[in-house]
């Protein structure tokens, strides 16, 4: 970029590739200009994204998301736990997010990504904010016992939206958590019971019997854009990213309320026509989204 | 749609704000700031040579810490952390230095809500101090969402946990130079009211957003206002406080 009249010189007889990284974000506004991007896709298109449920047998409820190369594996792990004084009634939920070595040639070994404890904020904090889980539901004797959901997200793939991808994951595997059954012991203690114990139908009554499943109230989804000059690109790349900064997070729920407009700095400043062009992107996007989460958890009802 | 507010303020108003600046002697730069109880005070060194792993040979790189009041750093404060920092290297001109590094130590004197936004102000106020090459200045709001949705600004921490919803709102503050215009991308609308960070927290109608939007751009002109004329009070040989 410091170089203007130096690369257009040597654009003529430099290889792409070469040209890719000496001027990458000339490489890119070459594209930006002829309304596509390195990867074919349209400005504002997303990529192909899947949803495989119940990937972890071990684990509660799980899911694999991926968009694009961005692959994130989600797992949910029920604890009995006793409640807060200050809410008696209600259960927990605890997320954490781990980026180890292998995602990305940018995390290395040994020293923890600076991004992972951000971004697990960020995604506890949208998940509380929509209010999807009802933590009541979460509550087994009053006062006594709760679940605590342990929810750990694993990037395995960091190739950019990785907020997407993690927040996608982790609502699929809320809404593929089988709740276990458990019942009272003689000395007022829950157990889990184990497969046997259910067929017996022993004196030990389940505690939980009918609510193995939690109704998940408003999902949210979100989509990252990137912001360049007038630019709006959806669902960004890891390339992408490091090139143009400035990154717009907007998380709409199902009933199209608005859970999070996250945009830290960037050197673009957004207006309010910007805003508005984000929000209707992302319009569309939840739409995509909840068809994709539809369909894997009807394929899983049949299997 | 009126809302009592518990200190008798009116929906729009801010609480008492202070500025005062190089109040430590070893930094390069340092301003406290404060709006009524919440008060947070930042340091500036540098920029000096960078010994961090993640320096860069054609910009300046800007490191943030953050002190809590008491205890240790937790998620939230990394969180904090990585906005500041993304926010403060948007307002700086990071190519006049480089290969150097900058910290920025926040350190929290009292929360009573809206601590980040006060702590986006004391960064941009040291930095000044700290003559820190800078396109514009920052200027941040707290807007907070009640569920009959009208739109308080510059809560407190009670009222910020009894809200539905709450965003942190950081603009430009208005460019007063000789400089030729900076091209606006938008159509009609000046500079100022660009948003550099916007976070969010809580459910909120799209409308709503744009409401608090709205509000924060007329606020923070107020602050931007008090944060210029409290910063030339001082350099014109003034050394005392600003009120």
């Amino acid at each position: 970029m410091g170089l203007p009249n130096a690369s257009e010189d040597l654009s003529s007889e430099m290889e792409v590739d070469a040209f890719r990284r000496l001027f990458p974000l000339r490489y890119f506004e070459r594209h930006l200009t002829e309304s596509i991007r390195p990867d074919a896709r349209p400005l504002r298109k997303a990529r192909d994204t899947t949803i495989a449920l119940g990937a972890v047998a071990s684990a509660d409820g799980s899911a694999l998301a991926k968009i694009g190369s961005t692959t994130m594996l989600a797992a949910i792990k029920m604890e009995v736990m006793t409640p807060s004084l200050e809410s008696p009634d209600e259960g927990c939920i605890a997320i954490d997010f781990h980026m180890p070595p292998i995602c990305s040639p940018i995390v290395r070994p040994g020293r923890p990504a600076e991004a992972a404890p951000v971004l697990s904020k960020q995604l506890s904090d949208t998940i509380t904010s929509s209010g999807m889980i009802n933590l009541k539901e979460l509550s087994l004797v009053s006062g006594k016992a709760a679940w605590m959901a342990y929810l750990d997200i694993y990037c395995l793939d960091a190739d950019g939206a990785l907020f997407d991808a993690a927040l996608l994951s982790a609502v699929a595997a809320f809404s593929h958590l089988k709740i276990p059954v458990v019942s009272l012991d003689y000395d007022g203690k829950i157990v889990i019971m184990s497969e046997e114990q259910k067929e017996e139908n022993s004196e030990t009554k389940p505690v939980n019997k009918e609510k193995r499943k939690l109704t998940l109230s408003t999902i949210p989804f979100s989509l990252t854009c990137i912001l360049h000059k007038s630019y709006i690109l959806a669902d960004p790349t890891a390339e992408e990213e490091s090139i143009m900064e400035t990154l717009v997070t907007v998380v709409l729920d199902s009933s199209g309320q608005l859970v999070s407009l996250y945009k830290p700095g960037g050197s673009v400043l957004v207006y309010t026509s910007a805003v508005q062009d984000c929000v209707a992107l992302t319009r569309q996007r939840v739409k995509e989204l909840q068809n994709i989460l539809d369909d894997a958890i009807s394929g899983m009802e049949i299997d | 749609m009126e809302i009592d507010r518990a200190d008798g303020r009116t929906p729009n108003q801010l609480r008492p704000l202070s500025c005062s600046r190089n109040i430590l002697h070893r930094a390069h730069g340092s301003a406290s700031w404060s709006q009524g109880d919440t008060k947070v005070l930042a340091a500036v060194y540098g920029p000096k040579a960078g010994t961090k792993k993640n320096e860069n040979p054609e910009k300046a790189c800007i490191e943030v810490i953050w002190k809590p009041k008491t205890g240790q750093i937790g998620k939230p404060e990394r969180e904090f952390e990585m906005i500041l920092k993304r926010t403060l290297q948007s307002i700086c001109i990071l190519t006049v230095n480089p290969n150097t590094t900058t910290s920025i130590i926040v350190q929290v004197v009292h929360d009573d809500g809206a601590l980040l936004p006060c702590a986006i102000n004391a960064a941009c106020a040291a930095l000044v101090d700290a003559g820190i090459p800078m396109k514009h200045l920052a200027v941040a709001i707290c807007c907070c969402v009640a569920e009959t949705g009208y739109v308080i600004l510059d809560p407190t921490k009670l009222e910020e946990q009894k809200m539905k919803a709450f965003a942190y709102l950081v603009f430009p503050n208005s460019i007063l130079s000789v400089l030729p215009e900076v091209s606006s991308p938008a159509k009609g609308e000046p500079v100022e009211h660009g948003i550099i960070t916007s976070i969010t927290h809580g459910a909120m109608s799209v409308d709503d957003y744009f409401l608090c939007l709205e509000r924060g751009r007329a606020a923070s002109a107020k602050l931007s206002d008090f944060l210029r004329r409290s910063l030339q009070s001082q350099f014109s040989g003034n050394s005392s406080k600003a009120g």
